[in-house]
């Protein structure tokens, strides 16, 4: 078996088995982490998958959580898959117009226009009664699936996000496998080959945008859930910021460096903020992790899943790396 | 001119940028099993003639007639997808892929299914073959397995034809082809032309005055936008607008 | 509203929107000259604001001087700091990706804004105009309209001006112009490329450093200024289209008028009307509103 599949079957093993050895803080810990996952995930399709480097992704998981917390039924539980399939779909929607606005741009104008239209979101749910300012909106009992999934439960809550994380991380896998993905792979290494070719590109970006808005928004949705509550920095640049930060520290090009990324990056978070580490310096823990970002930017070119090959590299030396043969599609 | 096919057709075609005259008023005509030479000096409107004619640029006006069909509104992928093939002066092969998945990628284009999203794209027995036989046609059959970037410059540059090929278009727009190869790459890529001659109409752009006088069946000549002469290889070394503006007087 | 009222907004719209254009125009400069988008950007214009602050008593202790002085001074550390910054760190992003650019970016962001918390901290401040320039001017009967925001509208124009010509006029401005687009044969021609995007950067930040500064008696100094002024900059470069400083200029008027009549007529949407602008440009320009040039 593949040394990365391997790798990965072994991850969700980890995270299976953790609750029984992870205390209360850990779970929550390890689910928020989950979380970010897929929201890496979806980004990663965007930008290792197809090239677009969006900086306004913070906005299609804050609409996601908004949209859970909106439609939730006050006073009871409301349905799990109806509330799921509805955030997901809103953030879709919003990714779509987005995108139509977006996608006939390139570059850094593209990256800009992003973080504007996230700002746009950002503001409406700030400013206005709708998202309930800056305080926030509290949803008030756990959506459920009948008897069978009770999310007010952390270990089920743990466990559902964990599924979520595993189908999302499948999905994309088969999807960047298929015609539509590799089309996405042509397209972020030379558009104008693929549309001498015959490929209309706009179309193939609007879909992979869009599919990556729903992916964020199912993000938010779990996020949500899990917290019970909902405020407007959920849709801060800063969340896009870091999400961003999250595959490259994790490693572009490979779904499983999302997975890293997030990890990495959330437990770097943890340790920056640490008291017990940095003593008063911990309130600054932006410095710390400024840093770090971009001392892994310029230090590690292919994230943390290209180390063990910089490491062989030093090794063994360049001239006698042996030629790896890549993979025109994503590698998991 | 026999009863040739002519597979496209570019007529009166005109460019401006703000003040300034790119291409003025070409005429154009590509035929089946033709390899049809457009040569000039650097800034004489080459470039723009063939991004309007691929449908990269629209003309300020005049039209393009492909297969039939006035095309001049159509964009460069629908194009494409009618049959126009083109390669470009630089290299647009994908470096990280193997040669085949670069054919593959190519040959999909004409079977796109987007939306079968479980189905892994090496399963495409279509577009599989069709890379085949692009590759085939390009000579790189004994390199399927190898990563694009690690060819040799000639390589490259079959493969960037290959790639072209492996929609099967019936017209080719070949940018320099011949840019930066050694003589014995030359020689190469001057068969691989003629064996497309037989079944496409070919339009072929370079610099190289010795390759274009072997294998081009008709020249045009541009300067500074403007059509100077256009006819057969000897007609063109005889003229002598030809010879002092650009041959330098051979 | 009445005549008065709406003279000063527009007076109002008219001063907000030259700052902004002074500010994108920093960023414009630098990402058209040396091909870097510097997200922090935004924070040179917060490092103003607090030097604006910070410095003043400490220029009034060692010099005696006011605020013109505190500008000077600020202006000249600016510059200072814009030279050693892009010695230590922007020289090495030049032939990166924009994407590792706008991540290191983001992250000397997140420095500088920890540094400003430890230096000085977080707290919100005022700062006072210089009374010479504290008065108001009569409009109409009733409305007064206050000479400080004149007086920055002036330097904005001011400095506007003087970087058009310095492009335009002299042999610096000329060799800018070249070596933003062909660089290795400025080099060829022994001009040091390397100490002309030095300036050139050097510059960019001073203007962002003096435009906080300016602006401070008005916007007064706040921990978020940084970030806000730099995404509104960027909706800026967006509606006016990318390197195009005529665009950014306009776009900068546009975006000064919805959102001062923007807070006036509707406050509650006013933080949204600036984006809904920038869509509607959009969806009629996808490019923005000029192209480069």
């Amino acid at each position: 078996m593949n040394s990365r599949v391997l790798f990965v079957l072994c991850a969700f093993a980890a995270l299976l088995a953790y609750p029984w050895v992870g205390g209360k803080f850990g779970v929550d810990l390890v689910n928020k982490i989950m979380i970010y996952a897929i929201f890496a995930l979806s980004l990663e399709l965007l930008v290792g998958g197809t090239g677009l480097v969006c900086f306004g992704q913070a906005a299609f998981f804050g609409i996601g959580a908004y949209a859970t917390v909106l439609l939730s039924p006050t006073a009871e539980a409301g349905s799990l898959c109806l509330l799921l399939l509805a955030s997901a779909l809103m953030a879709g929607l919003y990714a779509l117009v987005v995108g139509s606005l977006s996608l006939r741009t390139k570059g850094v104008y593209f990256i800009m226009v992003t973080l504007a239209f996230a700002q746009m979101a950002y503001y409406v749910v700030h400013d206005t009664p709708l998202g309930g300012g800056t305080d926030g909106i509290y949803l008030n009992v756990k959506p459920a699936m009948g008897q069978l999934i009770d999310l007010e439960d952390p270990l089920v809550m743990y466990q559902f996000t964990l599924a979520m994380l595993v189908l999302t991380f499948g999905f994309l896998a088969v999807l960047l496998r298929s015609r539509f993905g590799h089309a996405l792979a042509g397209i972020r290494v030379n558009e104008q080959r693929m549309r001498a070719t015959g490929f209309a590109t706009y179309p193939y970006k609007l879909a992979a945008f869009t599919l990556s808005g729903t992916l964020a928004g199912l993000a938010g949705f779990l996020f949500a859930v899990k917290d019970g509550f909902v405020n407007p920095e959920m849709m801060s640049w800063h969340l896009s910021g870091a999400v961003l930060i999250m595959i490259i520290l994790g490693g572009l090009g490979h779904l499983r460096g999302a997975l890293i990324g997030a990890f990495a990056f959330a437990l770097l978070q943890e340790l920056f903020k640490s008291e017990a580490v940095f003593g008063a310096l911990a309130k600054h823990w932006h410095l710390g992790l400024g840093l770090t970002i971009i001392a892994s930017v310029a230090l590690l070119p292919r994230g943390l899943v290209g180390v063990p090959a910089q490491i062989r590299e030093r090794l063994i030396g360049r001239s006698s790396r042996r030629a790896e043969t890549p993979e025109v599609n994503h590698e998991r | 001119m026999s009863a040739e096919a002519i597979l496209l057709r570019g007529r009166h075609i005109t460019r401006r940028w703000g003040g300034l005259v790119a291409v003025n008023d070409v005429s154009i005509d590509l035929a089946l099993g033709e390899v049809h030479a457009v040569i000039g000096t650097n800034g004489a409107g080459k470039s723009t003639l063939i991004n309007m004619l691929s449908g990269e640029i629209p003309p300020s006006s005049g039209s393009v007639e492909l297969l039939g069909q006035d095309v001049t509104t159509w964009s460069q992928p629908k194009r494409a997808r009618a049959g126009l093939g083109r390669s470009y002066q630089r290299n647009t092969i994908y470096p990280t892929f193997t040669v085949m998945e670069n054919c593959r990628l190519a040959a999909q284009a004409a079977w796109q299914q987007a939306w079968r999203w479980w189905e892994a794209a090496s399963t495409c027995v279509n577009s599989t073959e069709a890379a085949r036989q692009a590759a085939h046609s390009a000579g790189l059959t004994p390199y399927l397995e190898q990563t694009a970037g690690l060819l040799s410059h000639g390589q490259k540059r079959q493969l960037e034809i290959a790639m072209c090929l492996a929609t099967s278009p019936q017209v080719l727009l070949l940018d320099e082809p011949l840019a930066g190869m050694g003589a014995e790459e030359t020689e190469r890529m001057l068969e691989l032309l003629a064996q497309l001659r037989h079944d496409h109409a070919v339009l072929l752009v370079e610099h190289d005055m010795d390759a274009v006088f072997r294998i081009a069946d008709r020249i045009t000549v541009m300067v500074n936008g403007s059509v100077i002469a256009s006819g057969t290889p000897q007609a063109i070394r005889d003229n002598a607008e030809v010879q002092s503006a650009y041959l330098g007087g051979h | 509203m009445d005549l008065a009222t709406f003279l000063i907004q527009c007076l109002n719209s008219v001063q907000y929107g030259l700052l902004l254009f002074l500010v994108a125009s920093g960023l414009t400069l630098i990402f058209g000259i040396m091909g870097v988008i510097n997200l922090a950007h935004g924070s040179f214009y917060m490092i103003g604001a607090y030097m604006a602050y910070a410095l003043a008593p400490v220029v009034a202790s060692t010099f005696g001087g006011g605020f013109f002085a505190t500008l000077v001074v600020g202006f000249a550390l600016s510059i200072v700091l814009g030279y050693l910054l892009e010695w230590a760190f922007f020289s090495f992003l030049y032939e990166r990706e924009h994407l590792q650019q706008v991540l290191m970016t983001y992250g000397l962001i997140l420095v500088f804004e920890e540094l400003r918390s430890i230096i000085v901290g977080d707290d919100v401040h005022g700062v006072e105009a210089p009374a010479i320039l504290a008065g108001t001017l009569p409009l109409g009967d009733i409305m007064t309209y206050p000479v400080y925001r004149l007086f920055i509208s002036g330097v904005c124009l001011a400095l506007a001006l003087g970087m058009y010509l310095v492009f335009t006029r002299t042999r610096l401005g000329m060799m800018i112009r070249a070596g933003s687009t062909n660089r290795e044969m400025v080099q060829s021609l022994g001009i040091d490329i390397q100490f002309l995007y030095r300036v050139v950067f050097a510059a960019g930040v001073a203007i962002a450093v003096l435009a906080g500064m300016v602006a401070a008696p008005v916007s007064s100094v706040y921990p978020g200024m940084g970030s806000q002024v730099l995404i509104i900059c960027f909706v800026v470069v967006v509606i006016g289209g990318i390197g195009s400083i005529r665009g950014a200029l306009l776009a900068a008027m546009l975006i000064g008028i919805v959102d001062t009549f923007g807070k006036v007529l509707l406050p509650q949407a006013a933080g949204v009307l600036v984006y809904v602008l920038m869509a509607l440009i959009l969806l009629w320009k996808p490019d923005g509103l000029f192209k480069a040039g």
